[in-house]
């Protein structure tokens, strides 16, 4: 028998471009996904984990993920999170949340102020996560980025803070920074630990043939994480 | 009553744009040492009161209009009002 799929709702955003891709990988590591428009006030009942995807909401007007924050469904994620569930923000999903306040910093315009699209590597630094508790710590993954506004910004003593409470989760390895991120950060996690957002496109990696199948240890880790959320009241 | 909201990249904070806006100017032989790039909001607040508008306006740069991480806002009111 094969084990139950816990339902994972993607957020499509006007200007929402990797929710079908998201949603498609997710189901290849084993989850039921489900598209939630943004203006839907509420989550499906049954949703173990929420993914906010890549893309330009609202056509990233003002700055990134300022204007989407005040989806309806935001507020529903939300309250998703404050209830402990997980919730992963990519790309604009991360921009998203960092302007919602469900993660700490702002991601700014990358410091070559190119439009930078390639497979970076990253170095899993906290693996006691939702999101990376199929990764070795240390574990290098090859993932893709594609963004204009990926540079991570923390001010000095947020960035102290979030380094020494590891929720610098992971890191571009090797010097390869490819946005200017302050101390190469790709992802960070929130002080409860269950919101995590990168700039990196785990959804674009799931299958070694599209060139990595490192991004689906990132998406299996959280349907595992989703399962027991979900599945956890009924054994 | 017309009010205009002037966001800019905070002291300290790196602005690439900035830098390059600069390095442009100094390509056409212009005479800068520093430049940085912000964003001019021209709001039409249904507010008669200044005060009342300037209020208004703040509450907006807080909620929306900047980040306050990384930009600072100043509010421009017509004459100079409260």
């Amino acid at each position: 028998m094969s084990a139950p799929r816990p339902c994972v709702a993607v957020v499509v955003f006007p200007g929402s471009q990797d929710d079908r891709d998201a949603a498609w990988a997710l189901a290849a590591v084993g989850a039921e996904p489900e598209l939630v428009w943004h203006a839907e006030t509420e989550l499906p009942s049954r949703t173990g984990a929420v993914v906010l995807p890549g893309g330009f909401s609202y056509g990233d007007y003002l700055r990134c993920g300022a204007i989407a924050r005040f989806a309806p469904a935001m507020r529903a994620v939300a309250a998703f999170a404050r209830d402990g569930g997980p919730v992963l923000g990519i790309c604009n999903g991360f921009q998203i949340l960092c302007e919602a306040g469900l993660l700490p910093g702002v991601l700014r315009p990358n410091a070559s102020l190119s439009f930078v699209c390639r497979d970076v590597d990253v170095v899993v630094e906290n693996a006691a996560t939702p999101f990376t508790r199929r990764c070795e710590p240390g574990q290098r993954l090859t993932i893709p980025v594609k963004h204009g506004e990926g540079c991570y910004y923390a001010p000095p003593e947020l960035l102290v803070e979030l380094e020494a409470s590891g929720r610098v989760v992971l890191r571009y390895a090797g010097g390869d920074n490819p946005n200017g991120s302050v101390a190469g950060v790709a992802g960070v996690v929130s002080a409860a630990g269950n919101v995590m957002g990168l700039m990196p496109h785990p959804e674009h990696a799931v299958d070694p043939l599209l060139g990595s199948g490192d991004g689906a240890l990132i998406l299996a880790s959280l349907v595992e994480a989703a399962a027991e959320r979900v599945f956890a009241a009924v054994r | 009553m017309r009010v205009t909201v002037l966001v800019r990249p905070k002291a300290g904070i790196l602005d690439r744009q900035g830098q390059a806006v600069e390095s442009s100017l100094k390509h056409l032989g212009f005479k800068v040492s520093g430049a940085r790039v912000g964003r001019v909001i021209d709001l039409d607040v249904n507010e008669s009161d200044s005060a009342a508008a300037r209020a208004a306006a703040a509450r907006m740069c807080e909620q929306l209009l900047a980040n306050a991480l990384i930009e600072s806002y100043e509010i421009e009111l017509p004459d100079g009002g409260a």
